[in-house]
């Protein structure tokens, strides 16, 4: 072991190969803190891993629940086809427009235009959560409740922790816009950026899940 | 007037006072169990009153909050998380030896009533898991990992501080449930419907859910934690390979926390729901299955007890190779058996309900699967009796924990290969056989475990050593007590003692629970003269100093540090060309080197998030539990408006200059210059300040 | 902030990355109107049209991973495939599992549960 001269903390020696994270290497017009950057990345996708595992489990247990409607409404009941899409259209197109934002971010260096794309995204999230909390609201006039059987409440479980990451990859969006306005786009936020675009398609893609298993599953 | 009190205290009352029974109604039966705990809430309090008025007489708050409590140093992270540890064993070791005393005495009767004998159960488990090993072993692989695998610091430090004070809010809610009373009497698994509010509808279970789930929060981030840090911020030379055993087993234990921890979270957050939203996830009626609370728990159980054993297993496997003065043996096979158990662990939970009423061939499944785990594990006890044989044994305390767990962890395994067999299980399932098949796992496997990586690696974090015969007489009453506390408990098992019994009506049990008994003051004892080592060890630091830093020979890269070891760590980040880095240099003579440079260091500043998670974390499951939702909104939104803030914070480093950093190193390789190496012999005297004599040409290595 | 000027090989680059988002997200979209549509709009069987809706659910998160998060077989990006091939495997032992374990349990012990 030989005492060879290193800047940073843990860094690798310049002959090792750089492993990029996909997608997020935004290239040699963003060097700075590249590193730090890669490895904040790596830590979320593991979170986002272990996050996979707990709807995962939901997922699970609510096929288990599918027969315990104890004499209550059942999916045919209380789900809507007509809902169901709408709310999949925007939130599909939500992750279409983080896209665009984040190639603005990766070639433009131009802040308008990432900060419109990413106000689009955040007006489809909430138009998603708006129109989600209408959509629960109607089941519990039509007596869809969670204290009314143990399948309303595993949907119930499920469903709404999915809307509750979406409320707060919105809350971390605004943030994120605060942060834009008062620093600029600077490394930090270009780092937190990428984090939230990993959730932000992760939780499409739970929605997939979602509105196969639980809507289109339980109508047919 | 009534309705603010309701809102301000929501349902807290004045029969959350641990002796209101007593008050109530004044048998001695009451007063007897309101005495103890009463006891228990007065010592809480003065407990904490004392650390206070000690750290106030002393001056210290501001050392404590500027050197600590905001400090990012996975080092001083480590320290506090075993802190909390210690404190936490203490505790759950006096509610095992009452629990013991009661089942001595317990033959149509006892002293202690069925409410409090059901606390005692509860949160001995749920404190000797959650709040006791895991803090423990997350607290030695925070300190030990980056210096083994030659970091700075985790690759979040800011995260490992939160999930410090995670833990440190569900140890304070488990001991405000002392003086705020009742605590779960659902045992540490909170089975439902019993849980339910139905059947439960105290603050108890409740406060149960919200400690076990900032406890899991805790760990799952350090799971991820632990996990980036292996994988990105080795050494360069340090391929996988080349890692030492105990940096494996932490990177195991990492992935069996991020995947292990979120089966718990789902079901004692859908137990929350049930209790809180009137859900009906697991209750009796309206649809809810409990079985599933079983199913889900299980999945969380089991990867959690390999969480437990498999860093035990890597500070096993640094003693045996240290302290036999020889290199691992089968380092490859080693891995592998590590990699294959933690895989396993994924595959066999249904073991812990054999008995639930699935058909007997899932059972079989699940049997076989279990079976299969122990084969990984006999290789490594055989690769560690191996790593022995021929060697240069030095009988250290470590080393006698090692040799303890060896005996007394196969005896375990065995009687868990009988507990797989889902027909012998179906008779002594839940009975005292199967609390001693894990508590013979957890004592020798995590418990001396935890004890031997104390010895071990206290002389490096500290700078001075253990006294030694304190140190070797709490080993041996550990061994003595836990045998005579724990093999009665297989006889008890097998005449049919069901597990968790106040009291019994069979004779012939006597003599066993009495035995029992006698073990757990043996095991009081043991604690004690660790105590009294403790005391003993600071009050001759001077005579046990080892400033230079290798007391005992060590092979892996944290012994080629400074006792303790600077801020950073190493001054220069340190290239790597093979396993055992640290002993491959002392034999080419290598050692100690200056560095060409000394370029500036850029660290992690110190901050507050830790501190206020700890706070707005305690305040949040304590609103939760007592129904107070002013404080539940308010400890939210100070969270979400503290991790924003975060965001906005862009002075997270700071530089520690290489001047300052040349002087501290040319200043610890000139006290080398100075200290006289000793050899192995005379590595427990006070003659040994931290410097081996280099390894001589041609011994066993 | 201005707008950069872009180089020759940047803007290739990103109309490439462009195309990425494109295909990613018409793909997306007719794996979602083919379920829907024929939910909708048609009397298929119901048992065949579940299996329609899984598989397109599966290529539609495989389509997510492929061209939203760019995961893909390259060598650079393979840490973060191992890391979600490792955590489906996981998914599947313990969902799989559990499946297996509950319906078995229900037909024995609790048969109102079944479905």
């Amino acid at each position: 072991m030989t005492m060879t001269t290193k800047t940073q903390p843990g860094h690798a020696s310049p002959a090792k190969p750089r492993v990029h994270h996909p997608g997020l290497n935004l290239g040699p017009a963003h060097q700075e803190s590249e590193d730090t950057r890669e490895e904040m990345v790596f830590g979320f996708w593991v979170f986002m891993m272990s996050d996979l595992i707990l709807f995962g489990l939901l997922f699970g247990t609510y096929v288990t629940m599918l027969g315990g409607t104890a004499g209550g409404p059942g999916p045919g009941e209380l789900f809507e086809l007509k809902s169901a899409f709408i709310e999949t259209m925007l939130l599909l197109i939500s992750s279409f427009t983080f896209g665009m934002a984040s190639l603005a971010l990766k070639y433009r260096n131009d802040r308008k235009v990432l900060v419109i794309w990413l106000l689009v995204t955040l007006l489809l999230g909430l138009g998603f959560l708006a129109h989600e909390l209408y959509d629960f609201h109607k089941m519990f006039t039509e007596g869809g409740v969670p204290s009314r059987s143990g399948f309303l409440s595993s949907f119930f479980s499920l469903v709404p922790l999915h809307g509750l990451h979406v409320t707060g990859a919105c809350i971390w969006l605004i943030a994120i816009l605060g942060q834009i306005a008062v620093y600029g786009v600077d490394s930090f936020v270009k780092s937190s950026l990428l984090r939230l675009a990993i959730l932000w398609h992760f939780l499409d893609i739970v929605w997939i899940g979602i509105f196969s298993l639980v809507y289109l599953g339980g109508i047919v | 007037m009534s309705d603010i009190w309701n809102f301000v205290f929501g349902r807290l009352g004045w029969d959350a006072l641990p002796f209101w029974e007593a008050i109530k109604d004044p048998t001695t039966f009451n007063i007897i169990n309101g005495v103890i705990a009463g006891g228990a809430a007065a010592l809480v309090l003065l407990g904490a009153l004392a650390v206070v008025v000690w750290i106030t007489w002393a001056g210290k708050w501001r050392y404590l909050w500027t050197e600590w409590l905001t400090s990012p140093d996975h080092k001083k992270i480590g320290i506090m998380f075993i802190v909390i540890a210690m404190v936490m064993l203490s505790r759950a070791i006096i509610e095992a030896v009452f629990m013991r005393a009661q089942q001595a005495v317990g033959l149509d009767g006892g002293f202690l009533s069925p409410e409090h004998f059901g606390e005692f159960f509860t949160t001995h488990g749920t404190i000797m898991i959650f709040f006791m090993a895991m803090p423990f072993l997350t607290g030695i692989i925070n300190y030990v990992m980056p210096l083994q695998i030659g970091a700075r610091d985790l690759s979040f430090p800011i995260m490992n501080q939160i999930s410090l004070g995670l833990t440190a809010a569900g140890a304070a809610i488990v001991m405000i449930s002392l003086v705020l009373a009742p605590f779960s009497t659902g045992g540490w698994s909170g089975y439902p419907p019993y849980t339910e509010l139905a059947y439960n509808p105290g603050a108890g279970v409740d406060y149960w859910i919200w400690a076990v789930t900032l406890s899991t929060l805790s760990s799952t981030l350090t799971g991820i934690n632990f996990a980036v840090t292996i994988y990105k911020k080795r050494a360069p030379g340090m391929k996988l390979f080349r890692m030492p055993l105990f940096t494996w087993t932490a990177l195991s234990t990492a992935i069996l926390m991020i995947f292990g921890m979120p089966p718990l979270t789902v079901c004692t957050a859908l137990l929350a729901l049930d209790r809180y939203l009137d859900f009906h996830m697991f209750t009796s009626d309206l649809g809810g299955n409990m079985m599933n609370y079983v199913n889900l728990f299980w999945a969380f159980g089991h990867p959690e007890v390999y969480i437990l054993i498999l860093t035990p297993f890597g500070v096993y496997s640094e003693v045996f190779a240290t302290f036999s003065g020889k290199r691992l043996y089968g380092y490859t096979l080693l891995v592998i058996a590590t990699i294959c158990i933690a895989f396993l662990s994924f595959t066999v939970w249904l073991h812990h309900f054999f008995t639930m009423g699935q058909s007997a061939a899932i059972n079989a499944v699940f049997g076989i699967a279990t079976m299969l785990i122990g084969i990984p594990t006999g290789v490594k006890v055989y690769d560690w009796m191996l790593t022995m044989y021929r060697g240069r044994i030095r009988l250290s305390a470590p080393m006698i924990y090692a040799v303890g767990f060896i005996m007394l962890f196969v005896i375990g395994g065995l009687t868990g290969i009988i507990l797989a067999t889902p027909s012998v299980d179906y008779q002594v399932h839940n009975s005292l056989f199967l609390i001693a098949h894990f508590h013979n796992m957890l004592i020798p496997g995590t418990l001396f475990g935890m004890l031997a990586a104390t010895n071990f690696w206290f002389p490096k974090a500290f700078g001075f050593r253990l006294e030694k015969r304190w140190g070797r007489r709490a080993a041996y009453c550990w061994i003595i007590g836990f045998m005579l506390a724990f093999f009665p408990l297989y006889a008890l098992g097998v005449l049919g003692m069901p597990r968790r019994s106040l009291t019994f009506f069979e004779p012939a049990y006597l003599p066993w629970t009495i035995a029992a008994g006698c073990g757990a003051i043996v095991i009081l004892f043991a604690m004690l003269f660790l105590l009294i080592q403790l005391w003993v060890s600071v009050r001759d630091r001077h005579h046990n100093n080892v400033f230079a830093g290798d007391p005992w020979d060590g092979r892996s890269l944290e012994w080629a540090t400074s006792s303790p070891p600077p801020e950073y760590n190493f001054p220069v980040i340190p290239e790597v060309f093979s396993r055992d880095a640290f002993m491959a240099e002392k034999e080419q003579g290598k050692a100690y080197q200056v560095p060409d440079e000394f370029p500036d260091i850029e660290m992690p500043a110190n901050s507050a998030m830790g501190v206020i998670i700890a706070v707005t974390g305690t305040a949040l499951a304590f609103g939760l539990t007592w129904y107070m939702w002013w404080l539940v909104v308010l400890s939210c939104v100070v969270t979400l408006v503290a991790v924003i803030a975060r965001g906005y914070v862009r002075n997270t480093t700071r530089i520690i200059p290489g001047a300052e950093v040349r002087r501290t190193h040319l200043a610890w390789l000139e006290h080398i210059r100075c200290t006289t190496p000793v050899d192995r012999s005379k590595e427990q005297t006070s003659e040994n300040r931290g410097l081996p004599v280099p390894p001589v040409e041609g011994a066993v290595q | 902030m201005s707008h950069r000027q872009l180089s020759e090989q940047e803007a290739r680059e990103k109309s490439s990355e462009l195309r990425t988002y494109l295909w990613g997200f018409g793909l997306a979209l007719v794996l979602t109107l083919i379920p829907f549509g024929l939910a909708a709009y048609t009397q298929m069987a119901s048992g065949t049209l579940y299996i329609v809706i899984a598989v397109c659910a599966v290529i539609q998160i495989v389509v997510h991973f492929r061209f939203f998060l760019h995961i893909t077989l390259a060598k650079n990006k393979r840490e973060d495939l191992q890391l979600i091939l490792f955590t489906v495997l996981i998914l599947a032992i313990m969902v799989g599992g559990t499946l297996w374990i509950l319906f078995n349990l229900y037909y024995r012990m609790m048969p109102d549960m079944l479905p």
